[in-house]
């Protein structure tokens, strides 16, 4: 068997892995949303309660706001339903439920890991059988691309429990790696010319690892807009949809996350930008050009410099702020996909 | 303070929140306040954000129409396609999007708005970083982070004095304050960098454009494709093309010559999937200077030669035969290597051949050049390998009127057959009596039609060997040559931007306040509190650490520190 070969099955065993570990993730969030519909019958009852107590007195819901209902372990007002969530409402009436520990849940943490094992396996098999680094096509950009998108991940998880994000991530990337495996491969060849030097090893490779923050910017701001959403509905954990938000930090935390993940994304970028200039100079007779995957770039660039000064605006902060951050994750997939499909430039090392 | 030199809607966490944004219904204002209002305005987040966006979008169409100054070619080639849409999209701009009159308003209005934003942000910085820690904030309990704890005993004010010491160790900037009540208290500030960085970025991006700008004006590009064997001299009348910037004197050109001896290509031919992808291009090129001072250099892609203040780049290469045209009594009226363009990556390729002078008729001739020709089952050529395996030279030929003789310059890589009928070629060659393209591989000679003359395909291999072609036709490179003396200065502010926007990123301002209280039974209460001045998820745990640290010092046990450890 060929080292190319063994890349090859080791990837579509990681892609299997992924998918495992996405479902494991869904069943926890559905698990979650269990957990708030059963806390939300339980706040609901003791509300009743507190009514027929007080007799006819209008009862705020900052009574419940201090009220922790229940302590771990509760939470079995209704049989059959299991719940070992504490509920409190915090001053915005936003309902948070703290999950109780799950099975899924570590499940799907264990599978990523194995599946990023043989990921990483398929990564360095195919740089050995290539003899250079694993990023000189679009096949292999997208492998190492979301390598590094899980890698981070896992890097992340041990700092910050951001484990809720597994299903958004795995989805993802089941979806992107499945695609790019089945569209983009092909044989090992080797470099050329024009991608024989030192600057493909660090410009892409800084690229890719950019590109992987501002995809968990991505799935975070796309969770703080629901949560906003939510918040903003008030009560919010009869709410039908999404309930499993209930159990996720608030709109404001994950504002924060998201905002600090894209920053880490902005520098490298920035970095990939000069970088890939500096590239561009030896290679190119030209530090920049205007070449089509240097308009993206630049695009790109600019994007999330709006993001990071809107959250600096007033009026800007929060949910408008969050839709740049989004756009700018488009922005992002675009450059990778069709412009590098597409449009005809001097960065045509898709190898299709 | 932070109003009045930040711009009005930036949010920062020590000026209060929900300010009201101007006033509907503002005060008359004469013509120095409406330049005062426009300016503050045109300096506002708002407006320096809309501007970033509206510059990302106007970037836009650059790319998805093709741009006179990388892909000159596509413009012609979309013109010709859209013959229609072409002349509309070229009035506003499109095809030269990256220099046009709205793009460049957006970004100088940008950068006007930029300028505006450093100038009192820098004066203010300064003023800051000479002024002392500000005052302890009477009720520290209000603040975002705080912590407190009874101390049994001690005095105050060694409790004030260790506060300082650790504050001033751990890099902060402190004042020791008594209040009214007479409490004393630390006021500390840390991370003037931040800001610093945060200058330093937008300073770099006006000194980028700048340099870029200075860089247009007294840069040039050039393009000269040198076949083997021949020289290259770097002046004005030597360049295929020129693009000077607007103060250059194109008179004084650094005077050298380059003289390409070789051009080596290397094929994969290991692995069966790339065979034949060319691995490696050098051009081997002699400089000779001023003095006649010769040296020996070497070209590649990645791998410019660096000479006399200017850059030869290795753009591009291919095949230039060498053809040799002589009239019906034999003299040579014509000898010449031509580049011929590549069409793909088996390298075949096309070109024009020109003789005005010196035949009964003036002739022009379309030539496919296949470094390894198969003949296709439509009887058409192509080649299958890009190096000289079955090099074969294809020429329709073309007699009458070369349309070079009012004096308008012509693409030596076109020819304009308008005013030519073809006498030898496909089209021809299909009808009773017409000749088919002529046919040449190296070393052959062949007759032209109407008895015009004989034409001949140099083999240029000084020891020419049977049935191995290699070396029998020359390659040409195709170098570009530019000076551009603000490039390392784009590099050098390139950098300071990557390091202003790290430590405007990464360095946490915060003002962190030690107070100590004197309790009526002895005890003594120290507070300890946070303010973040922008983004700061380390700042609960910087003021757990300074109290933990402090108690201790003191001589006492902190409190466990309390949950919950995460920022809202």
């Amino acid at each position: 068997m060929t080292l190319d070969l063994i890349s090859v099955y080791a990837l579509w065993s990681a892609i299997a892995l992924y998918a495992i570990a996405f479902v494991a993730f869904a069943f926890d969030l559905a698990r979650r949303s269990a957990e708030v519909a059963a806390a939300a019958d339980e706040a609901a009852e003791k509300a009743a309660a507190a009514e027929r107590a007080a007799a006819g007195e209008p009862v705020a819901v900052k009574a419940l706001a201090s009220a922790t209902v229940g302590s771990a372990g509760a939470g079995k007002a209704r049989p059959g339903r299991p719940a070992g969530g504490t509920l409190t409402l915090e001053e915005d009436h936003s309902g948070t439920v703290t999950a109780s520990r799950s099975i899924s849940l570590r499940i799907g943490v264990a599978l990523s890991i194995l599946g990023f094992l043989l990921h990483l396996t398929a990564v360095v098999t195919r740089g050995v059988a290539a003899g250079r680094v694993p990023w000189a096509n679009m096949y292999e950009f997208a492998m190492t691309g979301t390598a590094v998108i899980v890698a981070v991940f896992l890097i992340i998880l041990t700092r910050v429990d951001l484990r809720f994000l597994g299903a958004f991530i795995m989805g993802l990337i089941v979806i992107l790696l499945g695609l790019s495996s089945l569209n983009f491969y092909i044989e090992v060849a080797p470099l050329p010319p024009a991608l024989q030097s030192a600057w493909l090893v660090i410009h892409v490779f800084v690229a890719t690892t950019g590109t992987g923050f501002f995809f968990l910017g991505f799935a975070l701001t796309a969770l703080q807009l629901i949560q906003a959403r939510r918040e903003a509905a008030g009560t919010a954990l009869s709410a039908k949809r999404f309930r499993f938000m209930a159990t996720l930090p608030s709109s404001q935390r994950l504002d924060n996350l998201s905002y600090r993940v894209n920053i880490i994304g902005f520098i490298l970028w920035t970095f990939t930008l000069i970088a890939g200039a500096i590239w561009a100079e030896a290679a190119w007779g030209r530090y920049w050009g205007w070449d089509v995957k240097e308009v993206w770039t630049f695009i790109i660039w600019v994007v999330y410099a709006g993001y990071i000064h809107a959250r600096a605006t007033r009026g800007w902060r929060g949910n408008r702020a969050a839709w740049l951050s989004m756009i700018g994750a488009v922005t992002v997939l675009f450059n990778f996909t069709i412009v590098n499909l597409f449009f005809k430039g001097l960065h045509a090392y898709s190898g299709l | 303070m932070q109003a009045l030199t930040r711009p009005s809607d930036y949010v920062d966490a020590s000026s209060p929140q929900g300010e009201p944004d101007a006033p509907i219904n503002a005060p008359k204002l004469g013509f120095v306040g409406a330049l005062r209002f426009a300016w503050r305005q045109l300096t506002s987040m708002r407006t320096a954000l809309l501007l970033l966006l509206l510059l990302a979008i106007a970037a836009v169409p650059g790319s998805l129409v093709p741009q006179r100054s990388s892909d000159p070619n596509g413009v012609i080639q979309y013109f010709r396609d859209n013959p229609d849409l072409a002349p509309v999209l070229d009035k506003i701009q499109m095809f030269d999007v990256y220099s046009s009159a709205w793009f460049s308003a957006i970004y100088l209005l940008l950068f006007v708005s930029l300028i505006g934003c450093i100038i009192p942000r820098t004066k203010h910085h300064y003023q800051a970083m000479r002024q002392r820690p500000p005052r302890t904030p009477a009720r520290l309990n209000r603040l975002a982070v705080h912590r407190e704890q009874n101390l049994s005993g001690g005095s105050t004010g060694e409790a004030i004095t260790a506060a300082r010491d650790l504050l001033k160790k751990s890099g902060y900037r402190t004042e020791i304050y008594t209040g009214k009540d007479g409490v004393a208290s630390v006021s500390a500030e840390r991370g003037y960098l931040r800001e610093t960085g945060n200058l330093l970025f937008h300073s770099a991006l006006v000194l980028v454009l700048v340099a870029v700008g200075f860089g247009g004006g007294f840069g040039y590009a050039g393009q000269k494709v040198v076949v083997e064997g021949q020289t290259f001299v770097n002046s004005l009348v030597d360049f295929n093309s020129f693009n000077p910037g607007r103060f250059v004197d194109t008179e004084s050109l650094p005077p050298y010559s380059l003289k390409l001896d070789k051009f080596d290509v290397e094929y994969e031919t290991k692995n069966i999937n790339a065979y034949g992808q060319a691995i490696d291009y050098t051009a081997h090129v002699t400089s000779r200077d001023v003095d006649g001072d010769t040296e020996k250099h070497q070209i590649k892609v990645n791998q410019p030669l660096r000479i006399d203040g200017t850059n030869v780049y290795l753009l591009g290469n291919g095949y230039a035969p060498k053809v040799t045209v002589r009239d019906p009594e034999g003299n040579v009226v014509f000898t010449d290597s031509i580049p011929f363009l590549p069409m793909d990556t088996n390298l075949t390729s096309q070109g024009v051949i020109k003789i005005p002078d010196g035949l009964a008729k003036q002739i022009g001739m379309i030539g496919f050049f296949y470094p390894t020709a198969v003949e296709q089952t439509s009887g058409a050529f192509a080649s299958n390998y890009p190096d000289l395996i079955y090099p074969t030279l294809s020429l329709n030929v073309y007699s009458g009127d070369l349309g070079i003789n009012d004096g308008v310059p012509k693409s030596v890589y076109s020819l304009d057959t308008d005013k030519m009928t073809e006498i030898a070629g496909r089209t021809i060659g299909k009808k009773e009596g017409g000749t088919a393209p002529l046919k040449l591989m190296p070393g052959q000679t062949q007759n032209l039609p109407d008895g015009l003359g004989t034409i001949t395909f140099e083999n240029v291999n000084p020891h020419p060997k049977k049935d191995d072609y290699a070396g029998s036709v020359a390659r040409f490179a195709s170098m570009d040559i530019h000076r551009d003396p603000t490039q390392v200065w784009v590099g050098i502010f390139a950098g300071l931007i990557l390091l202003g926007l790290l430590t405007s990123l990464f360095i946490p301002r915060r003002r962190v306040w030690v107070k100590a209280t004197e309790g009526a039974d002895g005890t003594v209460l120290m507070e300890y509190a946070g303010l973040a001045r922008g983004e700061d998820p380390g700042l609960r745990e910087a003021v757990d650490n300074i109290a933990e640290r402090h108690i201790r010092a003191l001589g006492a046990v902190p409190d466990e520190a309390r949950e919950g450890n995460v920022e809202a």
